[in-house]
């Protein structure tokens, strides 16, 4: 085959374009764990969480778990992902889409006691999209799933019994 | 294959005919889309069971992040051309398209802002999808700061062909991020192959909003490249004869 300068060309970006993909795809393998916006409750259950600092920690609200302080904005609540759950504290006002069920992000620390201090609670809706008369008719507990919460590194050891 | 309706359609006299000729169609249907998409995604459409009437910025939102996407990646195949066959109206596709495909990303920016604070509790976070949006708009940027800091036209379009080509290794990171990652931004509700998570009285719109949409960034992108067109080739012969003429 003559290497026209057409040919020449193509071979340069093929090469520059193998070269930078690679690059791109070993940055993102490398800063996997940085780029996760958040932590799950199995992630401290297998103690991969800082202990020192805030780390942002998401889950689902438990179902009957929240508890309401009415003299002051204190609340308590439980955060599940599908395998573990954590308690957390926070004080402050709450998205108008926090509810029981629904998953939400939360910022903050990890007390002595296991107690998760949240400083900055973020709803995370799904995307699912219906009217409210069709949201009634399938009529499950809460709508939401756990599958956003679950810990993304597929097939990695988590390090603890599952 | 048959290559002939390609070189025939770069060549610029027949571009700038053929321009002509489709562009206020285009322009039609858009209008006629995009007036359909408004009212059933904002007025028939129901509310959310969740977001109640907030969630209808999505009509907005998801046409212009996909042509973001869609956009980049045309500038970016028109870079390819650029860079390996030299077409000089592919010179003019790669700078008309990124100014319509910096727009979209700045809107889809700030409707996913303004959708943000009241769903979310926040107008901004540093999550993946987020950030790679924001690595996009700045791609768009480079690759008309480049274009304009050069003087030599030719020159200067290689250059920013090359920031093009180079910077769509950010187009899949993008569409993928909420995938491959922890985010606060959900996972996509349409996508190719799975079933829409949209109800299906709340989907017809969108699809009338995004095809709209996308033939108004083409018949955009038909006109700049019009102009940049007859700007470049102000010395021939067709382009006195084609201004002369009588409009349709």
């Amino acid at each position: 085959m003559k290497m026209t300068a057409r040919r020449q060309r193509m071979a340069w970006i093929a090469l520059l374009l193998v070269v930078v993909g690679a690059a791109a795809a070993l940055a993102s393998a490398a800063f996997r764990e940085n780029l996760m916006y958040f932590h799950t409750p199995t992630d401290i259950a297998s103690g991969e969480v800082p202990s020192s600092t805030n780390f942002r920690l998401g889950g689902l609200v438990t179902t009957g778990s929240v508890d309401r302080d009415p003299d002051s904005l204190n609340v308590a609540f439980r955060l599940a992902d599908c395998d573990h759950e954590v308690q957390v504290q926070y004080s402050g006002i709450l998205p108008d889409l926090f509810r029981e069920g629904q998953g939400i992000v939360t910022m903050g620390y990890l007390d002595d006691e296991g107690t998760f201090q949240a400083q900055q609670v973020l709803a995370k809706h799904d995307e699912n999209y219906m009217p409210p008369e069709l949201a009634e008719r399938l009529a499950d507990e809460t709508g939401h799933s756990c599958e956003p919460f679950k810990p993304v590194r597929a097939g990695y050891d988590t390090g603890y019994d599952s | 294959m048959n290559w002939t309706w390609f070189h025939k359609l770069s060549s610029p006299p027949h571009f700038h005919r053929f321009a002509r000729r489709w562009t206020p169609w285009m322009e039609c249907a858009a209008a006629a889309l995009v007036v359909y998409g408004l009212i059933g995604g904002l007025i028939l459409a129901p509310p959310d069971y969740q977001q109640g009437e907030v969630y209808r910025i999505i009509y907005v939102h998801v046409p212009a992040a996909w042509l973001s996407l869609a956009l980049y990646s045309g500038m970016a195949v028109a870079g390819l051309i650029v860079l390996i066959w030299r077409v000089k109206l592919a010179e003019c596709a790669l700078i008309s398209i990124a100014p319509v495909g910096a727009s979209f990303t700045a809107l889809a920016l700030a409707t996913g802002m303004l959708w943000g604070k009241p769903t979310w509790g926040a107008y901004w976070v540093w999550d993946a999808r987020l950030t790679s949006e924001l690595v996009l708009l700045f791609l768009y940027l480079g690759v008309i700061a480049l274009h304009g800091a050069m003087s030599e036209p030719r020159a200067a379009a290689r250059a920013a062909a090359l920031l093009a080509v180079v910077g769509w290794v950010n187009v899949p990171i993008v569409r993928y991020s909420v995938d491959w990652w922890n985010s606060l931004h959900q996972t996509s509700s349409i996508t190719l192959l799975g079933k829409p998570t949209l109800d299906a009285s709340m989907l017809w719109p969108l699809f009338g909003m995004a095809l709209g949409l996308t033939l108004f960034s083409a018949a955009n992108v038909m006109r700049r490249m019009q102009a940049e067109n007859v700007r470049r080739n102000a010395r021939q012969r067709w382009v006195r004869e084609q201004l002369e003429a009588p409009h349709v």
